[in-house]
C-alpha cells in the first residue's frame, strides 16, 4: 500500500480532537496552538507574584487536583471505569512518603519510587480481582476500598492513627529547597504539565485507542482481541501512579497528612472535576479541577451560603452541558 | 482440502433450554461455508461458542488443530478466527480509521511507556497500524474521503463493509459473518457476495456465514449446513440441500415459510 507520508498523521489528529475536545477547530493549526500554550504558560509563571500568597495557596490546590482529576480521568474518561475511591491512592502516596521519610529518615526523592510501587501494587490488588466484573459493581468495591484505607490509616500505628504523621520533610532539588507557597506552587505546575503531557500521548496511542473501544463496547473490543481486563487494569494502575505522586507532592507541601484529608468527599470532588469538565477531554478535566477548588473560595464572600450556592451552580452546570463544561467539538 | 474449523458433539444450554445438541461442524481451509436455519435455531450461539464468547457444557470445538474451547474471546481472535455482529457494532464516536485500527490490536504491542516516551519503534508500529486499517478499507471499498468521519455516521451499507474490514485487520485465517446481508439493497447484496469470494481468493481467508437470503448463500457457497433448534440436520451442496426435504419441512410452518419457497 502506498500511503503518502502525512497524508494520514496530521490528519488523524484533526479526526481525533478528543484530547483537545473542541479546542480543536479554534487551534487549528500548529502555530496557533503553540501561542495559546505560550500564553497559558506565561499565565501560569507570573501567577504567583502578581496575585499574591493567598490567591498561591489556593492556584496549588487547583494544579494538584489536577493532577489527580486527569489522572482519575484515565480511568473514568478514557476506560469508562466508575471509580469511587481514588482518594485511597492519593492517600497510598501521601503515607508512603509520610511514613518513610518521618520514621526512617528516608530522603523524600527516594521514597516516590517507593509511593508509585505501592499504589501500583493496590491497584492491582483492587483491580485484579474486580475488573474482570462488569457494571457498577467495580463502583461499590472501590468505594468500599477508599473508606478501608481511610479508616486503615485511622487506626494503625504506623500511619500516626487519628492525629496522623507531621513534621513531613521538605524536599530538596538541587541545592534548591522546596519549601515556600510559591516553590510548590511551580512544582506542582511542573508536574501538571507533565500529567498533561502523558495523558495527550496516552489518549493518542494503542493504549489510548483500545480504553475508548472497551468504554464503548466490551465484546466488540473483545471479538477484535483486545483484553479487556488487562487494558481495564493498565488504566487502573497509571490512574493510580498520577493518584500517589499527587498524594506524595501534597504530603510534603502541608508536612502533615492525616486520615480525614483522604475521606470519601475527596473522592467525590475528584470524580467531580473530571464529569464536570467533561469526562475524556484534557482542557475539560483541568477546567473542573481549578472549578471545584476556586468555586467555592471565590463564593467566600456569601458566608454560609456558599456550598449552598456552589451546589446550586453545579446542579446548574449538570442540568445544562450534561456531558460537562468544556465543548466536545461534535466528537465524543 | 484440510479442515480449519473442527467441532465435535458441541452442547449449549441455557437454564435447562437446550440451545445447541451435539451439534458436529466442520470448515475447510480455503471454503466459503453457510451455516443457515429458521429464527431461533442456534446459529448465533454457534457462533458465540466459537468466538469464545459462550462456554459450551459439552463438546470440543479445535481451530488449526489448537483447542478454542478453553481460551478467551481475545484470545480466540489472535488464534485467527475473526468476526461480525448481527447488529452492526462499529465504535460509536470514533473515527471509521479507529474503528478499524482496532483490529490491529492483537498484532501490535506498545505499551502506556512506549506510548508516552514515543520511542521509534512505537511511532513504526502506529503507521504499521494505520497502514494496515487503511489497506483493509481499501479493499471492502471505502474511500479515503470517509475514513476521518465519525463512523456510525456512514450509510448502513458503509458501514457493514467497515465492520468487514475492522474483522480482516485482526489479520484472520477464519472470518466468522453473521447475516452480513441483512438490511442491504439488492446492488449491495451483490456487492458484497463479490467481496466474500475477493476475501477468500485474494486473502487467503476462509469465510462462514450466517445468513437468510438463500439466493445469497446458494450462490456463493461451496458447503451448506442446516441447523434447526440446536441440531445440525443437513449438510453438503447446495443443490442437495435445496433438494432435501427435512430442511424443507424445518423451514415450512416457521416464521422463515418465505424463505423455503425461494429455496
Amino acid at each position: 500500500m502506498a500511503i503518502e507520508p502525512g497524508s494520514l498523521g496530521p490528519q488523524s489528529v484533526e479526526a481525533r480532537p478528543s484530547a483537545w475536545g473542541g479546542l480543536g477547530a479554534v487551534l487549528d493549526t500548529p502555530a496557533k496552538r503553540a501561542v495559546a500554550i505560550v500564553v497559558i504558560l506565561a499565565l501560569a509563571v507570573a501567577a504567583p507574584p502578581v496575585l499574591g500568597p493567598y490567591a498561591t495557596v489556593i492556584l496549588t490546590n487547583a494544579l494538584l487536583y489536577t493532577i489527580l482529576a486527569l489522572g482519575l480521568n484515565i480511568v473514568v474518561g478514557y476506560a469508562g471505569l466508575l471509580d469511587l475511591g481514588y482518594a485511597a491512592f492519593f492517600a497510598v502516596g501521601a503515607y508512603s512518603v509520610g511514613i518513610l521519610t518521618t520514621g526512617f529518615g528516608w530522603n523524600f526523592w527516594a521514597t516516590l519510587p517507593v509511593a508509585v510501587i505501592a499504589a501500583m501494587i493496590a491497584g492491582v490488588v483492587i483491580g485484579g480481582p474486580t475488573l474482570r466484573l462488569r457494571s457498577d459493581y467495580l463502583a461499590i468495591v472501590t468505594l468500599g476500598f477508599g473508606e478501608i484505607v481511610r479508616i486503615a490509616a485511622r487506626n494503625l500505628q504506623i500511619t500516626g492513627a487519628a492525629s496522623g504523621i507531621s513534621g513531613i520533610d521538605q524536599p530538596w532539588l538541587f541545592g534548591w529547597h522546596i519549601a515556600s507557597q510559591t516553590d510548590f506552587y511551580y512544582a506542582f505546575l511542573v508536574l501538571a504539565i507533565v500529567g498533561i503531557f502523558v495523558s495527550v500521548r496516552l489518549a493518542d496511542s494503542r493504549l489510548g485507542r483500545a480504553w475508548l473501544y472497551v468504554r464503548h463496547d466490551e465484546d466488540a473490543a473483545e471479538a477484535m482481541g483486545i483484553d479487556r481486563v488487562r487494558v481495564k487494569l493498565a488504566a487502573y494502575i497509571i490512574g493510580a501512579i498520577y493518584g500517589a505522586i499527587g498524594g506524595a507532592f501534597f504530603a510534603v507541601n502541608l508536612t502533615a497528612i492525616s486520615p480525614e484529608s483522604f475521606s470519601f468527599r475527596q473522592s467525590t470532588l475528584f470524580l467531580m472535576a473530571v464529569i464536570l469538565g467533561g469526562m475524556g477531554r484534557i482542557p475539560g478535566v483541568i477546567l473542573g479541577a481549578f472549578v471545584v477548588v476556586l468555586g467555592p473560595e471565590l463564593l467566600r464572600d456569601t458566608g454560609s451560603l456558599r456550598y449552598l450556592i456552589f451546589a446550586v451552580g453545579l446542579l446548574l452546570i449538570m442540568l445544562f452541558r450534561p456531558s460537562g463544561i468544556w465543548p466536545a467539538g461534535g466528537k465524543r | 482440502m484440510a479442515e480449519l474449523l473442527v467441532l465435535r458433539g458441541v452442547s449449549l444450554g441455557f437454564a435447562g433450554n437446550r440451545v445447541l445438541d451435539g451439534v458436529d461442524f466442520s470448515v475447510d481451509e480455503g471454503a466459503i461455508a453457510s451455516l443457515i436455519g429458521p429464527n431461533g435455531a442456534g446459529k448465533t450461539s454457534l457462533f458465540n461458542c466459537i468466538t469464545g464468547f459462550y462456554k459450551p457444557q459439552r463438546g470440543s470445538i479445535s481451530f488449526n488443530g489448537i483447542e478454542t474451547l478453553r481460551l478467551k474471546p481475545w484470545q480466540v481472535t489472535r488464534a485467527g478466527i475473526a468476526r461480525t455482529f448481527q447488529n452492526v457494532r462499529l465504535f460509536r464516536q470514533m473515527s471509521v480509521l479507529e474503528n478499524v485500527m482496532s483490529g490491529q490490536h492483537c498484532r501490535t504491542r506498545a505499551g502506556a511507556i512506549s506510548a508516552v516516551l514515543r520511542l521509534p519503534e512505537q511511532r513504526r508500529e502506529e503507521q504499521r497500524i494505520r497502514e494496515a486499517a487503511g489497506g483493509c478499507l481499501r479493499f471492502v471499498g471505502i474511500g479515503e474521503e470517509e475514513w476521518h468521519r465519525d463512523a456510525t455516521t456512514l450509510a448502513y451499507g458503509h458501514q457493514r463493509r467497515v465492520e468487514i474490514a475492522r474483522a480482516l485487520a485482526t489479520g484472520p485465517r477464519l472470518l466468522l459473518l453473521d447475516e452480513p446481508a441483512a438490511g442491504l439493497t439488492k446492488g449491495e447484496k451483490q456487492e458484497l457476495a463479490a467481496l466474500i469470494k475477493r476475501i477468500r481468493d485474494e486473502q487467503g481467508v476462509s469465510v462462514l456465514l450466517i445468513e437468510h437470503d438463500t439466493s445469497l448463500v446458494m450462490s456463493i457457497s461451496e458447503r451448506v449446513s442446516v441447523l434447526d433448534h440446536g441440531v445440525m440436520i443437513a449438510e453438503g451442496p447446495p443443490k442437495e440441500i435445496q433438494a432435501n426435504p427435512r430442511v424443507i419441512e424445518a423451514y415450512l410452518g416457521s416464521e422463515d415459510a418465505e424463505a423455503a419457497l425461494a429455496l
